[in-house]
């Protein structure tokens, strides 16, 4: 019998402090996520400095508590990966020198992972996945449609051209607002509003994958200025479903065209706004009717966590790829590169 | 007792490796280069020469601070993280206390110091304490120049600066001091990786989970939040 493959991996690339043990790529034996949301809840959204301060405080707590979890000990670790980038770069470098040092104490090879790599193999805990597929990627700080021909191959054939989707989410809460983190607000308004108010859909050239929130987000905006001129009031549960409804409408049809160009075998979901309860019905809806399978992660292996970077890194280790004691966090990495 | 000593929180790069009473090796650099890429190969490099494995190490001695803050946080997590997963003893100790031991023979104060914008220092006031050691006077703190400089002043004494930032400062603290200051020379103002050790070497551990840097003061955000609750 084989050795099994057990992978430690940290994740630190924004607010959450992240540690998981994954086995043979895909079976989770513990995935940690000491979040920091309330902290930075004060301040409206994800403070830097103070990202990094929480960081540093609960890494060596964090990774304890995913060896207890799972029941194991650092001399039964195959391989420990970390989150390299992109992110903040305050926050990146706690994983990667915690990483490091792990690596170092204990002679273990040091697998870099890119964070959006990360949130697709996040579905690989779901179910294997089967090439060539397309995965959408939706979160605070990304908005792309990734073709992937094999395993640790990635060709980004869309992407945002301004705001993320979930920074326009935020950035809409804040006009009407809502507290930090906006998204989930705007999410649960819109289950129970209409999509009465009219706004822009961006569809940009009719062959075009990418996308464009930023419009959006103003056209929301004006909205809500030029009702309070006529000194009418929106029902802010109509104002979040019409908003959630041109967002999920573009970032749905553009997967459904993309899949069908590129005769895909699997279409997957990853990022944080994949915990959208207003996107992922809408994506179900509308791929019932479409020949190939859709997988939707569960929602928390959508947000940000360790798991997702074992689960890539497990094939990043595979494929051989290796960091030496150099290893930096890279707040732009770039995915194609990978 | 074997103990390996890092200093990444300022521009100085520090390491050593102690072995019971005898330095046996260590490693500085004074450079603008980004440690987090640096440090983690100057440890593996330094062991290796040592013939020393890391769990060989029965101790990790860490420089919490005050600095920069990144650079701080690259030490402290690495220091923290060995002495974790290898079992073995943490202990942190001022960055300025380091450099203030560069000092520790001379007939007065010692003043150590780390620029910290808009003429405020990180710093802290070293000497002969009561009991006839070489140690901390007066705490490390984030001051106002100025106001820090009128305290020296009434000491009375010579003070000695120490630090690479000194030449930010110099005019003005001899404006002030006059020939109270003394300023250290060409190899003063390094904070020494050996010095970290030694100090260390006399310390309790520390409880390794929750050791954090010593920033001296609350992040920006922090601060004007704090600021806008009191109003
Ligand atoms: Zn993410």
């Amino acid at each position: 019998m084989e050795k099994d493959e057990i992978i430690l991996a940290i994740e630190t690339s924004c607010d959450e402090t992240a540690v998981a043990i994954i086995k043979n790529g895909t079976e989770m034996l513990a995935n940690i996520v000491a979040s920091q949301i309330e902290s930075h809840k004060r301040f409206g959204g994800v403070v830097p400095e103070v990202a990094s301060r929480h960081h540093v405080e609960q890494v060596t707590v964090v990774i304890e508590e995913a060896l207890v979890t799972a029941g194991l000990t650092m001399e039964e670790i195959t391989a420990i990966a970390v989150t390299e980038g992109p992110g903040l770069v305050g926050a990146l470098l706690i994983g990667v020198n915690a990483a490091k040092a792990l690596a170092f104490a204990h002679d273990l090879p040091l697998v870099p992972v890119h964070h959006i790599a990360g949130h697709i193999y996040a579905n690989r805990l779901v179910t294997e996945m089967h090439f060539p597929l397309l995965a959408l990627v939706v979160s605070g700080g990304h908005t792309e449609l990734v073709y992937m021909k094999e395993h640790g191959s990635f060709e980004v054939i869309g992407e945002t051209r301004d705001d993320a989707a979930g920074e326009a989410y935020d950035k809409v809460a804040r006009t009407l607002n809502m507290p930090y983190p906006g998204g989930p607000h705007i999410d649960r308004l819109a289950q129970a509003g209409q999509p009465s108010i009219k706004l822009p859909r961006a569809w940009l050239e009719p062959d075009s994958y990418d996308f464009s929130f930023s419009g959006l987000k103003s056209a929301v905006i004006n909205t809500v200025h030029n009702a309070a001129q006529r000194g009418e009031e929106l029902a802010p549960e109509d104002l979040a479903a019409s908003f959630q409804a041109s967002v999920v409408e573009v970032l749905v049809e553009k997967t459904a065209r993309a899949a069908r160009a590129y005769d895909v075998k699997q279409v997957l979901v990853a990022g944080g706004v994949a915990a959208n309860q207003g996107l992922r019905s809408a994506l179900e809806a509308r791929f019932q009717n479409e020949e190939v399978p859709l997988v939707i992660p569960p929602l928390s292996l959508c947000t940000d966590n360790a798991a997702m970077i074992g689960a890539a890194g497990s094939i990043a280790y595979r494929k051989g790829t290796r960091a030496d004691w150099a290893l930096n966090g890279v707040p732009g990495l770039d995915l194609e590169a990978q | 007792m074997k103990a390996l000593a890092i200093d990444t929180s300022n521009l100085v790069m520090g390491l050593a490796v102690v072995d019971g009473d005898t330095v046996i090796g260590d490693y500085t650099t004074n450079l603008k280069k980004n440690h987090s890429i640096r440090v983690m190969p100057a440890i593996h490099d330094l062991l290796k020469e040592m013939n020393m494995k890391p769990n060989q190490l029965d101790r990790i001695v860490v420089a919490k601070g005050p600095g920069s803050y990144t650079g701080v946080r690259i030490g402290v997590t690495i220091a923290k993280t060995l002495a974790w997963t290898l079992h073995k003893e943490l202990v942190g100790v001022s960055s300025l206390e380091v450099l203030a031991q560069n000092g520790k023979y001379f007939p007065g104060f010692v003043c150590p110091l780390f620029d910290a914008r808009r003429t405020q220092w990180y710093t802290g006031l070293y000497g002969k304490k009561e009991d006839g050691t070489f140690g901390v006077v007066k705490e490390d703190a984030l001051v106002l120049r100025e106001t820090w400089l009128e305290q020296l002043k009434a000491l009375q004494q010579p003070v000695l600066f120490l630090g690479n930032d000194l030449p930010l400062h110099q005019e003005a603290i001899a404006e002030a001091l006059g020939s109270q200051a003394v300023f250290g020379a060409l190899a003063d103002h390094n904070p020494r990786p050996t010095e970290l050790a030694a100090l260390g070497m006399m310390r309790e551990p520390e409880d390794v989970h929750h050791f954090v840097p010593s920033y001296l003061q609350l992040a920006e955000a922090e601060a004007n939040w704090l600021k806008a609750q009191n109003k």
